[in-house]
């Protein structure tokens, strides 16, 4: 996620990190960095213009006061005028006080907007409602199926529309059949249009005041170049909308689309969609995507995975033990697929503060092939072993190899690193967690290679 | 602390097969034909294939080949008259015609406001070009050399600026006009289709198919995105409609296997032409790309100089991340050519510019509506032609 962006910026704070006073014309040389970095990230030429200005008039407008980094400072600015276009406050999908809640999700093709319905639902039935979907879309081929696959994938109530009836009556009826299934969300799916279509806009606008949807989303691909904010703000005229849901941040795009399109609606952005898995859609944070965008790290995502996907009790105890004694490969391998949970490590990776920058080496990237190496050859060991690694004789290493499918050096190399590993561990122990920082380095030695 | 990326692909796909068994899956499939490729060419073409399928095509309006549009195809030679929008050029006129409007507005305005070549008008004929999508690079190269020429004393006034514009932008993409032609005597002639997801790869081939069956030949679609729902049936219809042949696997099974059936297929049958449809994927997962070179491989492996064309479906609408997608995408598996789809919106396409230049990579179709005829042939200098026409008529 906006991670050519973040190169960018990355490089002007580094510049102005070293500066000891902000004047106006060191103002000038990095707030047109900064103009460069968004302009290739896509972000709106018009949005631009008046970011730099808002940035330019806070710097120059206050005297930075003594004993205040003015790199700090600069970034600070930076960073709040980030959140601030992206929409302060994250916004939440609203639900209807009486009656059902009716979600339409509208926006160009090949937007995301039938996955994005399947994602959005199984959200809100994890919020403890029961959502039905129902695809309006008879003009893609295949469209409506796409959905009914999805919907049944997910175990969510499906309207079955009748391909050849009207949007409007099909959307009657099915909010009929909502009472039968017990569903009090239903999410409509409506096909690809482009906001210059007057015909299919005005399709939309009647669907619109059919069903009064408590909202409406515009879905997005967040790869969308200059034009999303004249697509956007068309589908904010003519239809209106409460919000929008960014796709494809799982690219490497550096979504400037985000920045144009909530400057240009004013809708808060409520949702990106980070892969092609149907678990796989956020909430949007402007903080956070702020902090990406400055190669700040994103370490709240990060926590809430590991709250989502990690059993407390059994981390503690885990990383009790981790700092003792007698932490060994079984839990080391209990602790691998604990972490695996959570997500493409890739992904994990960038949300560590200044992890970004470092996985650009090719040494530090991490590589997953090594991971499932390491699992392979602990997976190959006897109990024993993996309790006891000092066992491991050369005769057992070489059944261990050939059991995993690896050599005998990735056997004797992982070895090596757990020994290095367990005896850093305990130092950090005995530091009673003085330096918890350090924690992520010596745990990536394996598989990571020169991750410290 | 963090460990843990196994491929995502394979547990996807794994989901996929065990969905199977939860009887998603539309109910017309083999179940023979599960996983594992090597299906005898018999059995492929006796797939039965359900009439529901078919219905969307009955109802109001649809991207197909719709009545409303059924003009005489490719009269490219049609009046360049203001208002006709028929023809190769009105088309592409047409469907353009927002990225000129946008891009002339500026350029009016722009010229209406300043009388000088001076700092302010570099500044804004940069946001105008900028606002194109056409990149910060060519921008940044054009604007220097237009006021290196100004210092000259070449240019001296900002109404000739558009045809400098031009210039530069037709020198960039210039070359012959390129569209897809199968050579003669090469059979099956095969194309492979990739893209990132919700590029318009299915909706292309359709397109395409509909224009090479128009032309006489004969054509098997081959369902290569066995990932997204529905995407087989999605393509199954568009067979349908061409009248062409169809290998298909099942939801979830091995591309690399549908398109190895679909190549014997072809041959057995004698098919002039394949086109192979993938799975949408972004340019950055490594596995998938891993995926997709090993489908080409196969087809390589069947049939020497295959793929003949490998093409990239574009997005107009896509912004600079598009050169990343043409940079990975040519890198890892190789690209003859690209087709930039959804011309007929407000985007301006501007960013294949920066494609051609960085990585001189050919467009060979463009698609600027819904309608089967929509897909074009790319022509460079009318493409930057159609940015700016009428330029210094007034």
């Amino acid at each position: 996620m906006f991670e050519g962006l973040n190169d960018r910026l990355e490089g002007v704070v580094k510049t102005i990190k070293g500066l000891h006073k902000l004047t106006e014309e060191n103002i000038s040389t990095a707030t047109r960095d900064v103009r460069m970095a968004l302009l290739e990230a896509d972000v709106n030429v018009a949005v631009v213009k008046e970011f730099i200005a808002g940035v330019k008039e806070e710097l120059i407008g206050e005297k930075t006061s003594a004993g205040i980094d003015p790199g700090q400072h600069f970034i600070k600015v930076v960073h709040d005028k980030l959140v601030e276009i992206l929409g302060g406050q994250s916004a939440e999908i609203e639900f209807s006080q009486k009656g059902p809640t009716i979600i339409l999700m509208t926006g160009l093709q090949g937007s995301g907007k039938t996955t994005t319905t399947a994602k959005l639902a199984r959200w809100i039935s994890k919020k403890g409602y029961t959502p039905m979907v129902v695809s309006v879309d008879v003009y893609r081929p295949a469209a409506m199926d796409q959905l009914k696959i999805l919907a049944g994938e997910l175990d969510i109530a499906l309207y079955d529309a009748d391909p050849g009836m009207a949007p409007v009556d099909t959307l009657k009826k099915a909010i009929k059949a909502m009472d039968h299934e017990k569903a009090n969300v239903l999410l409509v799916d409506t096909a690809g249009r482009l906001h210059i279509d007057t015909a299919m806009m005005d399709e939309l606008k009647l669907i619109k005041k059919a069903v009064k949807p408590t909202e409406t989303l515009f879905v997005a691909d967040s790869m969308t170049g200059q034009d999303a904010v004249t697509v956007a703000g068309s589908f904010n005229e003519t239809i209106g909308m409460t919000g929008v849901v960014l796709t494809k941040l799982d690219g490497d795009t550096r979504g400037g689309a985000a920045l144009s399109i909530k400057k240009v609606t004013g809708a808060p952005i409520k949702f990106v969609g980070v892969g092609e898995k149907l678990d796989q859609l956020e909430a949007f944070h402007p903080d956070r995507a702020a902090s990406r965008i400055l190669g700040m790290g994103d370490v709240m995502t990060l926590i809430e995975k590991a709250q989502d996907n990690i059993d407390q009790k059994q981390a503690r105890v885990q990383a009790n033990k981790m700092l003792s004694a007698n932490f060994d490969l079984n839990d080391f391998l209990e602790q691998l697929q604990m972490i695996k949970k959570m997500g493409p490590l890739d992904q994990l990776m960038k949300m560590i503060p200044g992890a970004s920058a470092m996985m650009k080496s090719k040494e530090v990237a991490p590589d997953p092939d090594e991971l499932v190496r390491v699992e392979a050859i602990i997976n190959s060991m006897t109990l024993k072993e993996r309790a006891r690694p000092g066992l491991v004789n050369t005769s057992r290493k070489r059944r261990i190899a050939r059991g995993s499918g690896t050599q005998i050096t990735d056997v004797n190399n992982l070895l090596r690193q757990f020994q290095k590993t367990r005896k850093m561990m305990k130092g950090i122990g005995k530091m009673s967690g003085k330096n918890k920082k350090g924690m992520a380095n010596p745990l990536a030695e394996f598989g990571l290679g020169g991750m410290q | 602390m963090v460990f843990g990326f196994f491929e995502k692909k394979k547990v996807e796909t794994d989901d996929v097969s065990e969905e199977e068994n939860l009887d998603v899956e539309p109910a017309e499939h083999d179940p023979e034909e599960i996983e594992r490729p090597v299906v005898s060419i018999e059995e492929l073409d006796t797939e039965p294939i359900t009439e529901n399928y078919l219905q969307p095509q009955q109802s109001v309006k649809e991207p197909g080949p719709p009545e409303s549009l059924d003009i005489e195809p490719a009269d490219d030679d049609a009046e360049l008259d203001e208002g006709e929008k028929r023809g190769f050029f009105g088309r592409l006129v047409s469907g353009m015609s927002r990225t000129r409007k946008n891009l002339n507005d500026g350029f009016d305005r722009l010229i209406g406001a300043h009388a000088r070549l001076d700092d302010e008008f570099m500044e804004e004929l940069e946001e105008v070009l900028l606002s194109a999508d056409i990149g910060i690079d060519i921008t940044m190269r054009i604007v220097e050399e237009l006021r290196i020429d100004v210092k000259k004393n070449l240019l001296k006034d900002t109404s000739e600026v558009i045809e400098f514009v031009k210039k530069k932008l037709i020198q960039i993409v210039a070359g012959d006009s390129a569209g897809i032609q199968p050579v003669a005597g090469v059979k099956p002639w095969v194309i492979l289709v990739i893209g990132v997801n919700g590029s318009g790869k299915t909706t292309t081939i359709g397109k395409m198919t509909a224009k090479f069956a128009g032309e006489g030949k004969s054509v098997l679609l081959a369902a290569g995105d066995t990932f997204r729902a529905a995407a087989i049936e999605q393509l199954e219809i568009w067979a349908k409609r061409s009248g062409a042949d169809f290998v298909r696997h099942q939801a979830g099974s091995d591309p690399s296997a549908v398109v190895f059936d679909a190549v014997k297929a072809a041959k057995a049958r004698n098919h002039d032409i394949v086109i192979a449809d993938t799975a949408g994927r972004l340019h950055n997962k490594a596995n998938l790309m891993a995926e997709l070179a090993k489908t080409k491989k196969i087809m390589e492996r069947e049939i020497p100089g295959a793929p003949h064309e490998t093409l990239l479906v574009l997005d107009a609408t896509t912004g600079q991340n598009a050169v990343n997608q043409a940079r990975i995408f040519s890198e890892s598996i190789g690209i003859t050519g690209l087709i930039l789809t959804k011309l007929d919106g407000t985007a301006k396409g501007g960013v294949v510019i920066s494609i051609m230049d960085k990585l001189g990579i050919p467009v060979k179709m463009i698609g600027v509506g819904e309608g089967k005829d929509d897909l074009r042939p790319f022509d460079p200098a009318q493409f930057i032609e159609a940015l700016f026409p009428d330029t210094s008529s007034d």
